[in-house]
């Protein structure tokens, strides 16, 4: 089986990243250095799609944020070219533009998140966290860990410390998306667009109640609390 | 091209005008046939007098020799506006007959002359050997040569045709001057009227355009093209006042719904910032103030859309999608929401219903929908209930979301799909009061339409999507 230990790679992972964000509006670009400097990670900003493509190609970057439009060439256009030259670093694209069809757009040109402006900074730094720390790996494995809680993608059993957990079909997908995402800041429209395939923007709190009847079934008769939410950005599941 | 005077730079002076060369082209081209016509059938009828006399001089001739046809000739050509008569030598020479002179060649022809020719006859000769031709009589004649190769002449003239076509050429000139002038007439009397009009037409425009946006272009009552054109120009003004009034609701509105949050938000941070507050503090007050951005950022995320939806240029694409998925989807999404706060959510569906749709904005409305019956029923009635039932027959499916809660009086209930309206009950309650608006804009997207209706107690709303293809 593909298992990977937990605790090592995937999980309790907090490493810096290298963000490469082409924006063109000077104060937005940088509140966004600002604001991943003080989350731990460091970001260069391009003002247009030509210097953004420039540095994207040069330098090392673990992520690209990427707005849609840019002076001089326009974001999309960047990625796809990125892409054609065979440069896979993930992307994200920010825009003003919120359709359905904008956002299918976005990733056929080689987008691997889109995120509508205005949007929390939170979303945007989990989105990009979660990014980064996509890996193939979780595609292929069966079982996923933390800690004491284990969840079986083929046979849907999810065990805590041995105990088997009955969870309904949405409750296991909610704790699959979870636990793929352990260690990472989940928001509650991640969580929307994941679990129920729906992107716009939950009114009230419906996903909160879904995780708190989540956290009842597999925190119930334990010690130790892995379902914790994160206060303004959403929910992160960690084993200490 | 030079200008021309500004009376002449009309349509209705260049529509005269033309019609003005049209006709005269078309009246030049009658005369010229009518006239070609009656004056080769003058010829005609001269030829045929010709030929009679011929016939006249032959018997003479054949009874009395040369003698009696010169005697007949001479005779005939004393009397008062005779034919003409000619006996010429094989040279030419003339030795009998009322002609004078004639165009040379004359009399080298043999039959008819091919071409109309002057003479002078006797006795209208000029003086002084000048211009003897200067009558201009033309004639046509039949020229042959007897046995002993004498030749004979008898034509006739030509001055009928030629009177005619004097007279023509007359009528033409006074048809032209009348012509002219009734194209004047037209002119001033029909093109100045129409003229008026459309100065009118174009001052009132004007003024519109100078800001006065409620006034409107004049009807003359005549139900003619021009009031046509007004009353459509003027619905079109009405529509356009229609869309900048709603502009301008919205932008109050939207000033207003953003205004007081905002105010709010900067009071708390102020607040926040006043006395000498913990961290703890500062940090309640953040959040507080990351919430309301949130909510903000919300409103204007349902503004936008629904513009786009109502501007009806969104590029959001159709597929098949199944109704009844959609709502066990929402229902599913809400169902625990719902039961902590007491409301029995319900899913009432059978079969999938496909229509052509957006999954998303369906998705998006009805859990608009489902969350404002929630929200309304919740702690309103002893045993809280909302239903979500798919139906469909004949009038198209339809999602209805029904409840129990304080429903909406009838008067409010068309009101409340507009944006911002809020009912006084509902001011308490978090929302941007958006939601409806949202649906109603989502089903319009989709060509069908929102429906409020009563139950007892509560409020039924019906999202009606338009009949399938294959009913």
């Amino acid at each position: 089986m593909l298992t990977a230990p937990a605790e090592t790679a995937d999980f309790g992972y907090n490493g810096a990243m290298k963000i490469l964000v082409i924006e063109d509006d000077r104060e937005a670009g940088e509140y966004l250095k600002k604001a991943f400097a003080e989350a731990g990670h460091t970001a260069d900003i391009a003002s247009d799609g030509e210097m953004g493509f420039a540095l994207a190609e040069s330098g090392n970057y673990d992520v690209f944020v990427v707005d849609r439009m840019l002076p001089r060439r326009d974001g999309l256009s960047v990625i796809a070219e990125l892409r054609a030259k065979g440069n896979e670093t993930p992307a994200l694209v920010l825009s003003a533009l919120g359709e359905v069809d904008d956002r299918v757009t976005g990733l056929r040109a080689g987008g691997d998140d889109y995120l509508t402006k205005p949007y929390a900074f939170s979303e945007l730094l989990a989105r990009v966290e979660v990014l980064t720390r996509r890996s193939a790996s979780k595609d292929v494995e069966t079982v996923y860990r933390a800690g004491d809680l284990e969840l079986d993608r083929l046979s849907h059993v999810v065990r805590r410390a041995g105990r088997e957990i009955v969870l309904q079909p949405r409750e296991f997908r909610l704790l699959e998306y979870l636990m793929r995402h352990a260690g990472q800041v989940v928001t509650r429209t991640m969580l929307l667009e994941n679990v129920w395939d729906y992107h716009f923007d939950p009114q009230t709190n419906v996903i909160d109640v879904h995780v708190s009847r989540l956290r009842g079934k597999i925190e119930k008769g334990f010690d130790k609390p892995v379902l914790h939410t994160i206060r303004g950005a959403g929910y992160m599941l960690k084993a200490d | 091209m030079p200008r021309l005077p500004a009376a002449m730079r009309t349509t209705a002076a260049r529509l005269t005008a033309l019609y003005l060369l049209l006709f005269a082209i078309g009246a030049a081209f009658l005369v010229y046939y009518m006239t070609g016509l009656s004056v080769r059938m003058l010829v005609t009828q001269t030829r045929q007098t010709i030929n009679e006399e011929v016939q006249g001089l032959s018997r003479a001739y054949q009874r009395g020799g040369l003698p009696l046809l010169v005697r007949v000739i001479e005779l005939r050509a004393r009397q008062p506006g005779a034919n003409l008569y000619l006996i010429a030598d094989p040279n030419g020479r003339i030795l009998s007959g009322n002609v004078a002179s004639l165009d040379p060649g004359v009399l080298d022809t043999s039959g008819w002359t091919e071409r109309p020719f002057s003479y002078t006859r006797y006795g209208e000769q000029t003086a002084g050997g000048g211009e003897p031709y200067e009558d201009g009589h033309e004639a046509t004649a039949l020229v042959f040569r007897l046995p002993n190769q004498m030749i004979v002449l008898v034509g006739r003239d030509l001055g009928e045709p030629e009177r005619f076509r004097d007279v023509v050429r007359r009528a033409l000139v006074v048809a032209f001057g009348i012509m002219g002038l009734a194209a004047f007439l037209i002119w001033f009397f029909v093109g100045r009227r129409a003229l008026k009009r459309i100065d009118a037409v174009s001052e009132a425009s004007r003024r519109i355009m100078g800001g006065d946006l409620s006034g409107r272009l004049p009807i003359s009552g005549a139900g003619d093209e021009f009031d046509r054109l007004s009353q459509n120009l003027n619905a079109m003004l009405d529509r356009i006042a229609a869309l900048n009034e709603g502009l301008r609701q919205v932008s109050d509105n939207l000033a207003h719904d953003l205004k007081t949050p905002l105010t709010r938000l900067r009071n708390r941070a102020e607040a926040a910032l006043a006395g000498r507050p913990k961290t703890a503090e500062y940090r309640a007050a953040l959040e507080r103030t990351i919430a309301e951005s949130d909510q903000l950022i919300r409103t204007f995320n349902a503004i936008l859309m629904i513009s786009r939806l109502e501007a009806g240029n969104s590029s959001e694409a159709t597929t098949a999608v199944d109704l009844k998925a959609i709502v066990e989807d929402v229902v599913e999404l809400y169902e625990p929401a719902a039961e902590e706060m007491g409301v029995a959510l319900e899913a009432r569906v059978r079969e999938p219903v496909v229509i052509e749709g957006n999954r998303e904005l369906i998705g998006q409305a009805l859990s608009n929908v489902v969350d404002n019956a929630i929200k309304y029923t919740a702690g309103h009635a002893q045993e809280a209930k909302v239903t979500v039932s798919l139906e469909a027959d004949g009038d198209g499916p339809r999602l209805v979301v029904e409840d129990n809660g304080p429903g909406i009086p009838e008067e409010d209930r068309q009101r409340v799909t507009e944006r911002f309206v809020r009912l006084e009950a509902s001011r308490s309650q978090p929302g941007s009061g958006l939601g409806l608006s949202l649906v109603s804009a989502v089903m319009k997207y989709h060509g069908g339409r929102l429906e409020l209706s009563g139950r007892d107690p509560g409020l039924a709303v019906a999202m009606k999507f338009p009949p399938g293809k294959d009913g």
